[in-house]
Order: C-alpha cells, then structure tokens, then sequence
C-alpha cells in the first residue's frame, strides 16, 4: 500500500469515528511538481489527500486557532513544530492527531528545471526510488537522491516521533558527518567577507514576506515589520531595511526553527535564508544544549536560564 | 555618509543601563566627578531584560555608532532573573550579529553595579577608544531618502 494510500485510511478512519473534524494535508496541484494544502471534512473528500516529494510546504500554521480537533499530515520536521507550538502553549497536544508520514526528503524543484533546460514538464511522478519526468516529447529517469533539498540532506531522523499514526515503510537514519560544516567555514571567513555575503544575499529579497508567513514558529498577531507604531523599519525596498528585517526574523526564530527549510522552499528569489537560522540553532544547541521541537517537558532555551550560562561575551 | 577627520566626527553611543545598578553605577561616576568621554546617550530601561533586540539594530539603524547594554551582574537582579534570561538572549544576538558581518566593537554588552562608579567610567572611555578607531558605523545605517 502507497504512502497515500496510508494517510487517505487513516483520515477516513478518523472522519468516520468523528475522532476529528478536520484532516489537514496536502493534494495534487495543478501544476506538475506542485502541491497545495486541502481540508478534508469528510470521507469522501479524503481521497484527494497524497504523499509525494513535492509536499513542500509546512502545514502546520494552519492549526493554531481552530476549535475542536484537527488531524495534520505531518513529516519528522513538521512534527518538531508542532511540539514547538506546543511547548508555546500555542496548541495543546489533545487538540491535534498527526499522522506522521516517513519522509524520504522533499525534492527541489530548482534542480529538476535545471535538469529540464527548457523543455516543458508535463508530469513528475514518483516512483520507488526514481523521479519520472514526462513531456510531450521526452522521458526521463533520475533517482530522487540526486534531486533532494538541502535541507533534507541534513536530516538525520525522518522517523516522526511522537505521532500518532505513522505511516510510509520503515525510514533509515542517515549519520551526517558535521550538520553545520557550512556555517563554521563562513564563520572562519574575514568580517567585510560575511558582510559583503550577507548583503548581496539579502538583496535578492523582495520583501514579500513569504518566508515569515510559511514558518511555522512565525505567528506573531502583529510582526514588528507591519508595526507602524513604532516603526521598525520602512516600507520600501532599501537594502538596510532588509538586512534589518531578516536579522530580526531569524533572531525571532532563536530556540525555535526546527530547520523544517519551508522558509527557502518558499522564498521565489532564492534567499539562502537557512544560513541565518542554522547559524543562530548551531549556537543554542552549543551554549545552551537545546534542540528545538525534539521534546514536550524541557523548558524552551531563551525563557530559562542556568547561573553558569556563558559570559565570555560581556565586557 | 559624509567624510570624516579625525577632528570633525564624534562618535555616538547608546547605553542601555537597567535602573536598578548600571544607571546609579554611571550615577556614582558623575557625583564622583569622574571624568569619561562624552559620547554616550543613556537611556534608562527598568532591567537589561527589557531590552529587546529591536532596540540594538534600531540604535545602529538610525545613526548610532556603538551601542552598549549594561545590567546587574548576574545573580543581583532586583527582578531575581531579568538579567539571566538577557544574558542568553545577548550571547546568542552577539554572535550573530558578528556573523552577518557587524563589527564586534559596536555592541556590547556588560554588567556594572551601583557602587562601580570608577569602572563604569573605565568602560565609557575603552568603549569610546574602540569605536572611535572603527569609525562612523556605516553598516544597517538607514540612508536619507532621496527626493
């Protein structure tokens, strides 16, 4: 049985027993390589839940807020938020089934055009292993490995633990060598070097926000970037105003990110915008020795404290 | 940015002293008649746990060139554990802004109490004596709107 077929039973198990009102996952869209979140409220509907390498998008901002119980689809790094949010108090943990699904890694649609040099795609179906591209006038088979997002790269446990149904065939734990091998060589880079790097990355960006309002741990009611009183920072599409907002949403993230990537999947200008929160997860998980997301007792990093904390950094 | 001598420029600095003892630390300095340089603007906040992030860039985003956050050493709170929970905050800011590419001369952080008068002022002239060497900050600074 195919993962899809998997969460499609367990979604109609839990509409019929009225377990929840609300399945929460994702369905095909209507592009090739797309897809797009659907609520499902009944059994019917249920069938146009799936599972491919394209399910990109975190889905579980759509939890926080709603009455009654809902069931998400959620992989390994999905699960992590939720915990997150719940360790927030932002949902409580009786309110929300996850059906945990065993991700193999999200596929970056990035590459496959890169492999597509212009022809148009028609279908990208996944089979065991291999990705198949159609066209009207070709076909072609590449392993999904050589196509996977950074991000899933460094995931170590695709097991999502804690759900309460986990579907997908059994998922292997990848050993990675160093996680953050990247963020140490540009910490041993020459100051003006970072800078001159972390500028022209951040001038790529066009301010749309994408990435605070795909994050799952970015729910503010007002963000300090809309807030007009005071004024954070202005309207326009100023270099300095965009350094500033991603400092701070990424700062904002602090103790936080789960490394989930939606924020570099969804950004349309290709801001390497994990560079900024792994930096700030590679030091909370050395100074203060948490991992976000990974469990529902210990206190969240930045609302505690030891007395022997790390002070080398004051005058 | 404008060019400067080293005769011209002064440069600006935004302390951030928590009521409680890093303020009556800079208190004690001037009813000492203490003398340090006259380049820092204090702006008194009831704890250095109050201090938001945002304060810090918006400091430098609108013309500082050095901002300092000062609290009560660890373990003299008057609120207990304001200043521990900013010391985890801080540690993890000051690396990061170091790692976007901020000088580290221009934030700092550190802990003064009532009675240290002579070392606040010791402060005031080192942290003066570093940013004037690292010059007008140019970095996150918001630039005037053409029109």
């Amino acid at each position: 049985m195919s993962v899809t077929d998997e969460i499609r039973e367990v979604a109609k198990k839990l509409l019929r027993e009225k377990q929840v009102e609300l399945v929460i996952g994702y369905e095909q869209g209507t592009l090739p390589m797309r897809t797009r979140p659907v609520f499902v409220r009944s059994e019917e509907e249920a069938d146009r839940l799936i599972w491919t390498g394209w399910c990109e998008n975190d889905l579980v901002g759509y939890l926080a807020g709603r009455d009654g119980r809902t069931a998400i689809v959620a992989k390994a790094c999905s699960v992590r938020a939720i915990v997150n949010c719940i360790r927030e108090s932002r949902l409580k943990r009786e309110d929300v089934v996850i059906i945990g699904v065993r991700c193999k890694g999200i596929l970056d649609r990035g590459r496959v055009q890169d492999l597509l040099k212009g022809r148009t795609l028609t279908d990208a179906a996944i089979e065991g292993d291999e990705l198949v591209l159609s066209g009207s006038d070709f076909e072609e088979r590449v392993p999904c490995k050589t196509v996977l997002r950074e991000e899933c790269l460094y995931c170590t446990d695709p097991e999502p633990a804690g759900a309460d149904y986990v579907v997908g065939p059994e998922a292997e734990t990848k050993a990675v060598e160093d996680e953050y091998a990247d963020i140490r060589e540009m910490e041993q880079k020459p100051l003006d070097e970072r800078w001159e790097w972390f500028s022209r990355e951040m001038d790529k960006c066009i301010r749309c926000y994408a990435c605070r309002n795909a994050c799952p741990v970015c729910y503010c009611k007002e963000c300090f970037a809309d807030s007009t009183s005071p004024e954070w920072l202005s309207k326009g599409d100023a270099l300095e105003d965009k350094q500033f907002f991603h400092i701070v949403r990424a700062f904002h993230t602090a103790g936080r990110c789960v490394d989930c990537g939606t924020c570099e999947r969804v950004c349309p200008m290709g801001v390497k915008l994990r560079v900024l929160t792994r930096k700030i997860q590679k030091d909370v998980k050395e100074l203060f020795g948490a991992d976000a997301g990974t469990d529902l007792e210990s206190a969240l990093p930045l609302a505690t404290f030891r007395p022997d904390d790390p002070d080398d950094f004051t005058e | 940015m404008t060019e400067h001598t080293s005769t011209d420029w002064e440069p600006k600095i935004v302390a951030f002293l928590c009521n409680w003892c890093s303020y009556a630390g800079a208190d004690l300095a001037g009813v000492s008649r203490l003398q340090y340089p006259p380049n820092v603007r204090v702006v008194r906040v009831p704890c250095s746990g109050r201090v938001n992030p945002l304060f810090i860039l918006s400091a430098l985003r609108n013309g500082a060139d050095g901002v300092l956050v000062s609290g009560c050493h660890p373990g003299d709170c008057h609120y207990t554990s304001g200043n521990y929970t900013a010391r985890r905050k801080f540690a993890l800011l000051k690396r990061y802004l170091e790692f976007v590419g901020i000088e580290p001369g221009r934030v700092k952080f550190s802990w003064i109490s009532a009675s240290e008068g002579p070392q606040f002022a010791e402060l005031i002239r080192a942290i003066t004596d570093e940013v004037r060497s690292l010059g007008p900050a140019t970095r996150l600074v918001k630039r005037k709107e053409v029109s």
